[in-house]
């Protein structure tokens, strides 16, 4: 009887253990978490390569990261999630192109492209806050076709804007930008590479892109526990209390997207160092919803994020991304991998939209 | 005038989740004979009404107890549309018209004579058409029938206020050919002169044999046009009368009580300076719902002054035009400075303080912390709570200090809750109330506002808020303004009351007056004088 009773006792600990994990995590991510297992899992029936899937999966989340860091200063002070990032990465390429065409190579000709993206972001950022500010209410809608057309006036500009260095234009009119430029000569993996290391023949781990995204977080962290950081995630919680308690709640929110957009800027430019080219023209159109989809993954809502909900998402969500192509490429010997990732990443979004979750994770 | 009663109320009790809003209330109505329903707001006259119009939020809380007769028969209206088929019309306080339909259509809205036509034969009845002609006809009679003038071929929105009064009125009658019609306000929105149309007509309806009952504050109006008066107050029934045999100053008296001799006697010996601390001149406020016309007044350094009246005349706005969270014009001096409205920010750091009416809305950050609830408004305006770092470059959040001060007022009012970390939304109406309070002490303000500072909280934390209020007027010598449409409350805590009619101040007295007095300026009657 004694035993029998302890073990019941045992049994109810457990499971309530089991319980709280589940509440703690909430359902989505542990599906994902566990398909995404199951995944790495199926690498050897799949002939793939473990060590390979893992390093093409870290590198990808380090590319990612930065860009989805990008959406929680808006979603904080409830301008929503910023489906406008690609203004972001137009500052970021524009900054790029900048520091090619002035030859700048290796960690110099990196940080140069940031220290110039920065300002035009900032520009960027202001005039796309003084637009949602009217519109409040329906950032996301706004937000999503800002991105868009900026896009698309761009896509004038990088023909007509004067660049002259010969890896940049076509050749056979010596002006107007080619669609992908590379960055191998100049600054590729410039940052990844830093204390780098390889274990065996194919696990790559970038060292350096995880330290510089870890000192972002940081910055992000560090600000919304300063004054102004405090506030802006009260304008994002209740702006009439914000206007109450004196807050100037359009500045508010003015600045977070500046600093969504800043980042953005610089999280092209690191996805750029690392995946070896700048893609112009219709390149940034789709590069948000990524994003966008990570940070619903990791369990943010429409109106609370913070960085751990950015960092599980992007793993989760660029590890599905990675794994499920190939995976299902080499089971079915078919070459699909671009429609399964567009079906898997915009089947999240879809899914990560429909949940009205109160913003409880 | 016939003498059958045509609808009986018996016993009618009401609980809202265990707060009992209606108790043991009955009243006989006979044919042709106009009720004045009156009673402070929060008496129980709405709810009242929505159990004889089956509205569904009655059976949605746990329905009533008690009896309905109409015609001596016992009736259950479990949505309006039994409640119409019975004969009882109802006019609401908002208009509930299509204003892109004229004054026909929108009386015969879905009762509309119709035609036949070929297509019947083919599709049924729904292809029916309207008989426009005979349609106008029944307009006119139902008109006529008040005794107005609408035209019945101009478009809701066109008309003037009073006219679409009349035209909801006229639909209430030809609907179900109305015996009993509720009146919810209906002068409200009205010009007097409209006012006085408005009461013939229900008049000659009465004498036609439709019996009314009439809703309104406008006490005089209600001594004017009604048979019979009913005072409700906090959910008993207080009286049930005849005009004749009253007058306004009783009916006042029944209205708000006379159970109040426990007046604070301390604030009879209390030393008030005469240093003026806020001077308000001609303040206006463009708040929906409580407009502020033209406001003066002065309050003194270190009094209670409470600003009292009916929902909806205005003195909510007050505080919130001064503190600048609507739209305001006007002079307000704060000790001897020009004060600039519309400017919260500088308004706190200057020393001015605000509990706001709405607490859900504007008082708390629902999905924060109670700790950041407390300390927020003072950390953004007085910069408290923060540790400069590098030479004040950066303003760092003091999570620790916050934690305190929290505590502090957890215990200081007996807050409820697991701890400083639980969010303001899963507190109960009366400890969000304290949080509230909480925020506003800790901007050691010199001049406090406070907004219906016990409106949806229980006793136990009402008499504590009001405690606190009281103490910290003491000890600190802060001036503090009360609104609220307690007036047992304002009597209870204040040295000075105003009564706020229909956006003006329509008088000040001490708390130690009498209650008829308070209530004839809420009612608006001294305003001739």
């Amino acid at each position: 009887m004694k035993e029998n009773s302890i073990n019941i006792k045992e049994k109810k600990n457990f499971s309530q253990f089991i319980k709280n994990f589940i509440d703690a995590a909430g359902w989505p991510r542990i599906i994902i978490g566990i398909f995404l297992i199951l995944l790495f899992a199926m690498t050897p029936i799949a002939k793939l390569k473990l060590s390979t899937s893992l390093s093409d999966t870290l590198v990808r989340v380090g590319m990612n990261a930065i860009m989805v860091l990008a959406l929680v200063p808006m979603v904080q002070s409830g301008c929503g999630l910023n489906f406008g990032l690609p203004l972001g990465f137009i500052a970021g390429i524009l900054g790029a192109l900048l520091s090619i065409e002035f030859n700048l190579t290796g960690l110099k000709g990196l940080f140069s492209a940031i220290l110039m993206a920065i300002p035009v972001a900032i520009l960027f950022g202001y005039g796309y806050g003084q637009l949602l500010n009217r519109v409040k209410g329906d950032e996301m809608m706004i937000a999503t076709y800002v991105g868009f057309s900026s896009v698309s006036l761009f896509c004038i500009l990088w023909l007509l804007l004067p660049f002259r260095s010969p890896v940049m234009v076509w050749g056979y009119a010596g002006k107007g930008l080619r669609t992908t430029i590379s960055t191998q000569k100049f600054w590729q993996n410039s940052l990844s590479d830093i204390l780098s290391f390889r274990i065996g023949e194919t696990f790559y781990f970038p060292t350096g892109m995880f330290l510089f995204f870890a000192l972002l977080c940081f910055l992000i962290w560090a600000f919304f526990h300063t004054k102004i950081g405090t506030a802006m995630t009260a304008v994002g919680s209740n702006p009439d209390f914000a206007r109450a308690s004196g807050v100037n709640v359009d500045r508010m929110r003015t600045l977070s997207v500046i600093i969504s957009t800043v980042l953005g800027a610089i999280g092209i430019i690191i996805y750029q160092q690392s995946y070896g080219f700048i893609q112009i023209y219709n390149g940034p159109l789709y590069m948000g919803f990524p994003a966008v989809a990570a940070i619903l993954l990791g369990g943010a809502s429409v109106h609370k994020a913070n960085i751990g909900n950015v960092i599980i998402g992007t793993f989760l969500f660029q590890g599905i991304l990675t794994m499920a192509p190939s995976v299902i490429n080499s089971l079915l010997q078919t070459d699909m991998s671009e429609i399964f990732r567009i079906i898997i990443s915009m089947g999240m979004i879809l899914y990560a939209l429909t949940r009205k979750t109160k913003g409880n994770r | 005038m016939a003498q059958k009663p045509i609808l009986e109320m018996k016993n009618i009790s009401k609980e809202f989740y265990g707060n009992k809003v209606l108790s043991s209330v009955s009243f006989t109505l006979n044919e042709g004979q106009i009720l004045g329903l009156v009673g402070e707001n929060g008496a129980g006259k709405s709810t009242l009404m929505n159990i004889l119009f089956g509205m569904p939020v009655i059976s949605q809380t746990g329905g009533y107890t008690g009896d309905v007769l109409i015609d001596g028969q016992k009736v259950l209206f479990n949505s309006p549309f039994d409640a119409i088929a019975a004969g009882i019309g109802m006019v609401h306080q908002e208009f509930s018209l299509l204003p892109g339909f004229t004054a026909t259509e929108n009386i015969l809205l879905n009762k509309e004579p119709l035609k036949y036509n070929f297509l019947v034969e083919i599709f049924g009845s729904r292809m029916q058409t309207l008989d426009y002609e005979k349609m106008r006809q029944e307009a006119i009679n139902a008109i006529n029938k008040l005794g107005v003038n609408i035209d019945p071929d101009m478009l809701i929105s066109d008309m003037p206020v009073g006219h679409k009064q009349f035209t909801e009125i006229a639909r209430e009658l030809e609907r179900a050919n109305a015996r009993i019609i509720v009146l919810d306000e209906p002068t409200a929105v009205l010009t007097e002169s409209e006012a006085e149309i408005l009461l013939k007509a229900l008049k000659k309806l009465a004498k036609e044999g439709v019996s009314i009952i009439f809703i309104s504050h406008r006490l005089q109006e209600v001594l004017d046009i009604a048979d019979k008066i009913v005072v409700l107050r906090d959910g008993k029934l207080v009286n049930e009368v005849e005009t004749s045999k009253t007058n306004m100053k009783q009916v006042v008296e029944w209205m708000v009580g006379h159970s109040v001799e426990a007046k604070a006697k301390d604030s009879l010996n209390k030393k008030i300076s005469d240093e003026v601390i806020l001077s308000v001149k001609n303040l206006w406020v463009d708040m929906p719902g409580e407009l502020v016309r033209d406001v003066s007044f002065d309050v003194k350094k270190g009094e209670i002054l409470g600003f009292g009246g009916l929902a909806g005349q205005g003195k909510l706005g007050i505080p919130n035009g001064i503190m600048g969270l609507f739209p305001a014009g006007g002079e307000v001096i704060f000790e001897g400075q020009k004060l600039k409205l519309g400017d919260t920010h500088s308004a706190i750091k200057k020393g001015l303080a605000f509990v706001s009416e709405d607490r859900r809305g504007v008082g708390l950050l629902l999905e924060e912390p109670i700790d950041w609830n407390i300390s927020f408004t003072a950390m953004q305006v007085q910069e408290k709570f923060l540790k400069k770092l590098l030479k004040g470059l950066i303003k760092w959040r003091d999570d620790k200090k916050i934690e305190e001060i929290a505590k502090f007022y957890i215990n200081k009012f007996e807050i409820k809750c697991t701890n400083t970390k639980q969010t303001a939304q899963q507190l109960s109406g009366g400890n969000q109330q304290k949080v509230c309070l909480a925020k506003a002490f800790v901007l050691d303000p010199k001049i406090l506002f406070v907004s219906e500072p016990t409106r949806g909280i229980d006793v136990g934390a009402k008499r504590l808020v009001l405690e606190a209020l009281k103490e910290y007027n003491k000890e600190h010598g802060t001036t503090i303004v009360i609104v609220s449409s307690e007036l047992e409350e304002l009597r209870s805590v204040c040295d000075r009351i105003a009564i706020v009619d229909e956006g003006r101040i329509s008088g000040i007295l001490p708390p130690t007056a009498d209650l008829e007095e308070f209530g004839m300026l809420m009612v608006g009657s001294s305003k001739q004088n």
